[in-house]
């Protein structure tokens, strides 16, 4: 039997693929990259593109698209960590500014320092009202 | 004692509400099972990115990053406080701002200052009252979490971490248990734990163009697995607690309705009872 590797790619929502293959041909940043097993450790980020496996028991090869993401290579295991979200320097910080600018318009209007005590005093209150509640409930 | 229409009409009402909240816990339950799953499938991308990780900090890395370097004084740290954007989900909510509040007093005490980062309408709301400074928020996630919506919020406590305008990155949100419980966890996202064990086996990565820019990579993804994963375990625990809330909410109202209606009973009664002895004693008297 041929040699195999045990592949995972996984991206935030959802497992894409885990099992084992011959060969693996990733698109790395500085080109595509295959993999057979016992490849040396390598550690990249990828380029949206598809991924191709030559599984032990098929004869055609799986495709399987990602969006970007890291690859993480050691001897016998090769991991994907797809990206859900489409990145790019740009984009992250239009997202850093949207999320700052959220905050900002909140901050505006909003009265004086830090009121730990009010505060505190609201929340021992909605617990007290909660208690009483469960109370209640155990009574009836 | 109340007329027979009033608690008729206070009856109806309760009735009104009760179909409310059923309805309420209907939909609770069913978008349960699909919170629930969602983040049983997010659990694998943090498990592997954990391991990718663990097997970095193994390695004899080149280069040392920022996010794994302990500082020595802590002067002000961040805070990243994960709640629902809705209400009605009974103590869930209240637990984590408790905690936060219990936190940032104890930190205030240190004479350390704390940045927020709001993820959730509940949280947010409840800082912008506390007066805290809120660096950044994100709302409105709906169902679903999004990687998309979290990574600009995150973004700006990493750069505040990276620039040593934090010294430490702090997480509160909600632990899903089981259906009934659901924990307040409170953990550190940076610097990272794990101090990388020196081995008799010499080996290292090959990095793709350059270490720094792969290792950032994987820093900055791991740290938002970790967020990912807590917003979709808070978001399980959201729906869990609503629909136990609502369902207990169903029950008292039925209570209440029945209580109602043995009052109503009463009165009825009592008003023919007394129409009867009216009679009765009219044609006494005849």
């Amino acid at each position: 039997m041929a040699m195999t590797l045990h592949l995972d790619i996984v991206s935030a929502e959802a497992s894409l693929y885990s099992g084992l293959a011959e060969f693996v041909v990733v698109p790395a940043e500085m080109g595509e990259v295959g993999i057979y097993p016992r490849h040396a450790p390598l550690l990249t980020r990828i380029k949206p593109g598809s991924v191709r496996i030559k599984s032990p028991d098929k004869s055609e090869e799986d495709l399987i698209y990602v969006s970007g993401g890291i690859l993480e290579v050691q001897p016998g295991i090769v991991t994907i960590l797809s990206d859900t979200a489409i990145r790019g320097a740009d984009l992250d910080e239009a997202r850093v500014l949207e999320a700052k600018k959220q905050a900002e318009e909140a901050m505006t209007n909003r009265t004086g320092a830090m009121e730990y005590a009010q505060a505190q005093a609201e929340l021992a209150q909605a617990v007290a009202q909660l208690s009483v509640i469960d109370k209640l409930r155990r009574h009836h | 004692m109340a007329s027979g229409k009033e608690i008729r009409t206070k009856i109806k009402s309760v009735e009104n509400t009760r179909k409310i909240t059923k309805a309420m816990e209907m939909v609770a339950a069913s978008k349960m099972r699909k919170a629930q799953e969602r983040m049983r499938h997010a659990r694998p991308y943090a498990e592997k990115i954990a391991q990718v990780a663990a097997h970095f900090s193994e390695a004899h890395p080149e280069y040392k990053h920022p996010f794994v370097e302990q500082r020595a004084q802590i002067k002000r740290v961040g805070l990243v406080l994960v709640t629902t954007d809705k209400g009605l989900c009974g103590a869930l909510n209240t637990n984590s701002m408790r905690l936060a509040l219990n936190k940032m007093k104890d930190w205030d005490g240190q004479k350390v200052e704390v940045d927020v980062t709001a993820i959730g309408n509940k949280g947010a709301g409840f800082m912008q009252r506390l007066g805290a400074s809120i660096v950044s928020q994100a709302a409105g996630l709906g169902d679903t979490p999004h990687m998309e919506k979290l990574i600009g919020p995150v973004q700006v406590m990493l750069e505040a971490f990276k620039e040593g305008r934090i010294d430490a990155l702090y997480l509160i949100y909600s632990r899903f248990i089981n259906t009934m419980k659901q924990e307040v966890a409170f953990n550190q996202l940076l610097p990272l734990h794990g101090e990388p064990a020196p081995k008799e086996t010499y080996w290292d990565y090959i990095y793709e163009p350059e270490a720094k820019g792969v290792v950032d990579g994987l820093m900055v993804r791991y740290v938002e697995a970790l967020i990912y994963q807590a917003v979709a375990e808070n978001m399980a625990c959201e729906q869990s607690a609503r629909m136990v809330a609502m369902k207990s909410a169903s029950d008292n109202a039925k209570t209440v309705i029945e209580e109602l209606k043995l009052v109503y009973n009463k009165t009825r009664q009592a008003a023919i009872t007394k129409e009867l002895s009216e009679i009765v004693a009219g044609a006494a008297a005849v």
